[in-house]
């Protein structure tokens, strides 16, 4: 029984960050119906800045967070002007290969580059222990962060000027635009904002596993899961999603041998969207 | 004028026709995983097949049948694809015209690429544990590696020494490589009377061990043996630290043989890899460079110290030189009767091929040793703690 509890826990405090990575891919998807297939890479890149900054330039893992944070928006800003700006409002085949294609180009570079062997960066930090099982300090502190950026996401997406931007161009571009929004700059900073959650969740895994250049891949099919669990469009629903998703696993490993988890999952996720076409945490809009 | 011109045409032609030996182009393709999640131990093993061919032609190139051939290489990136891997062997055979051909690396592509090679009857030295390629029938497949079957023998081996009621956390990765030494390794661990209390296999893209390990902390085991090649490997290693596992003994394939390994820092300390061939090996070659030697040259080369995956890829040029010189030819079929014939040791061990019809090719002479992450005067190091009379340092247990 207490092996099951722990289970659950440590699924709970990983899926908090799964929620993370995929409120990025929700919140570009919601705000310009772009599907960002570069997702995946941009984790990675998220991954390597904390080696970077932590193991090579020594500063404490953490520290790297905001650095992170910071840096994605930027990077996300950039590549909005350079890649998006063009896609926005185009179909959506467009988009899905575009973005796979610059998926492929950063993939085949960082593999130039890093190759495909691991990297580490060792954090630690003193965990709790309960008969026998240990909640590492690493995980706690990536949920709880995890859990403090998805809250600050929701106060400027509700409680800001900004916020209200966001949602009105999310919901109605064009009526935004009469309205004197100033919509190509709230798209760019939406893109911004979803490049730096993805970013950020990279460094956030990369304190708690050794990662290579290809470890995007899977973090980016969890997100997708995710973000449709949660609901396309819904941050606040990605994070509970990410949660969602964090639980089946802890939950069920005990209870069967952990190859059938991936199937478990698929199988939920596929009962859900019959039950819940538009996601479990989707609300429906005027 | 015209008589030196006449002696000097003379002179010319008397040269251009005096008997010399002719010096000819030996083909070897292969692919590489250049791309995809092989890169790492791919990279390696052509570090070494370009080592060879380095010395080889600095050396005149190999001397077989009174001609001196010079290695060239044809090879692709086959992104750690199987289906790419197809199109590539294919390609190599029908438009490269490869005379002999060198494997991809890991158990997965050899499978694919053995097809093709035994389809157009091409001899292909073989970088890959699995035993299955050999029991299909296969007449000019041999295997470099020692197979699946005896990758996890030295480390149950080591641990009845230790602890013969040591309860065994049995975990590894669901493909083709880990599953073959899951399937020989539960037979052994059962000879030698342990008792496996947890027996599973995970999905390669596992990314959180967390579950797993709390499955094995309540199943009250006291060792771990398992793990598949490199990102699943290092990270069950750093989980199973930070979790506290209470673990003595920790075998995981592949990972921890590589030198990336050491950034998993503490987490690192005790576990134990079985490995194809250490460089601290004390072989006493028959032909070719002494293990010292060959890391001297590849360390110059490349400015890092060589896996076993780079030793396999040097030995495979070395026997296949080997076996084309005592041939006398470059005859596949040749070649092919001095490799049944083959039991020789080189700076990577012995090499001996089956030539029972029923598992035709695959390697008997090749030993495994069990080496172990040890802090050394504060430094991480690799040891070879198994078989005892290889051994450069004590078990940590």
């Amino acid at each position: 029984m207490i092996g099951v509890l722990a289970s659950i826990i440590d699924g709970v405090l990983v899926g908090a960050v799964y929620g993370l990575a995929a409120m990025g891919l929700t919140l570009i998807w919601g705000v310009m119906r772009i599907i960002n297939l570069t997702h995946g890479a941009i984790i990675v890149f998220g991954m390597f800045a904390l080696y970077f900054l932590a193991s090579m330039l020594g500063l404490p893992p953490y520290a790297a967070v905001p650095i992170s944070l910071l840096f994605g928006f930027s990077l996300g800003v950039a590549l909005y002007w350079i890649v998006a700006h063009r896609m926005v409002g185009r179909p959506i085949l467009m988009s899905l290969l575009a973005t796979f294609s610059m998926n492929l180009v950063l993939i085949g570079l960082g593999t130039a580059l890093f190759t495909t062997s691991p990297y580490n960066t060792p954090v630690s930090l003193p965990g709790l222990s309960w008969s026998g099982y240990t909640f590492t300090g690493t995980h706690i502190v990536a949920a709880a962060i995890a859990a403090t950026i998805a809250g600050f996401l929701y106060l400027l997406l509700y409680r800001t000027r900004i916020g209200k931007a966001i949602r009105a161009v999310a919901g109605n571009r064009d009526a935004a635009e009469l309205c004197g929004i100033p919509t190509t700059q709230v798209l760019s900073l939406a893109f911004g904002l979803g490049i730096a959650l993805a970013f950020v969740s990279g460094t956030l895994i990369a304190t708690l596993f050794p990662f290579t250049v290809l470890s995007g891949q899977t973090y980016q099919v969890k997100s997708f899961v995710v973000t449709v669990l949660g609901g396309l469009g819904n941050p606040a629903g990605a994070l509970l999603g990410g949660v969602a998703l964090g639980l089946v696993e802890g939950l069920a490993t005990p209870f069967m041998p952990v190859s059938w988890i991936p199937i478990v999952e698929f199988v939920l996720f596929v009962i859900t969207l019959l039950a819940f076409p538009r996601g479990i945490f989707s609300f429906s809009r005027s | 004028m015209k008589t030196n011109a006449l002696r000097l045409l003379a002179a010319a032609a008397f040269f251009a026709a005096a008997p010399v030996s002719a010096q000819e182009t030996l083909t070897i393709g292969f692919t590489v995983s250049q791309t995809g999640k092989l890169n790492n131990d791919s990279i390696a093993q052509v570090r070494g097949f370009e080592l060879w061919r380095d010395q080889v032609n600095a050396a005149g190139g190999i001397k077989a049948g009174g001609k001196i051939y010079k290695v060239e290489f044809v090879s692709y990136d086959d992104e750690s694809q199987n289906t790419r891997v197809q199109q590539l062997y294919t390609r190599l055979i029908a438009q490269d015209n490869a005379q002999f051909l060198f494997s991809p690396y890991s158990s997965g592509l050899v499978a694919t690429a053995a097809i093709i090679s035994e389809q157009y009857g091409k001899v292909m030295l073989a970088t890959g544990a699995e035993e299955k390629p050999y029991r299909l029938g296969s007449k000019h497949l041999f295997q470099v590696y020692a197979p699946a079957g005896q990758y996890l023998a030295g480390a149950l081996q080591a641990l009845k020494a230790l602890d013969p009621n040591a309860k065994i956390a049995f975990v590894y990765k669901d493909d083709p490589f880990s599953k073959a030494v899951a399937v020989a390794t539960r037979d052994l661990a059962a000879k030698e009377g342990f008792k496996l209390v947890l027996d599973e296999s995970y999905s390669p893209d596992t990314t959180d061990f967390g579950p797993i390990i709390n499955k094995v902390i309540s199943s009250g085991a006291t060792a771990l043996i398992g793990g598949g090649h490199y990102p699943d490997g290092a990270t069950l290693a750093r989980q199973l630290y930070d979790q506290k596992a209470g673990l003595k003994w920790v075998t995981l394939l592949v990972a921890p043989d590589s030198p990336n390994f050491s950034t998993l820092d503490k987490a690192a300390v005790g576990i134990s890899v079985p490995s194809q061939w250490e460089p601290q090996a004390t072989f006493k070659p028959d032909f070719g460079p002494t293990a010292e030697q060959f890391t001297k040259d590849f360390v110059a080369k490349f400015s890092i110290g060589p896996s076993y995956h780079a030793a396999a890829g040097y030995a495979s040029g070395m026997i296949l030189q080997r076996a084309m010189e005592q041939a006398g030819s470059v005859d596949p079929e040749k070649v092919t009767e001095i490799f049944n014939k083959m039991d020789v040791i080189t700076l990577y061990g012995r090499t001996k091929f089956s030539n029972d019809a029923k598992e035709h090719g695959l390697q008997l002479g090749h030993e495994m040793v069990l080496a172990q992450w040890q802090m050394k005067d504060g430094k991480l190091v690799k040891e070879v703690i198994w078989p005892k009379s290889a051994k450069t340092a004590d078990i940590l247990y």
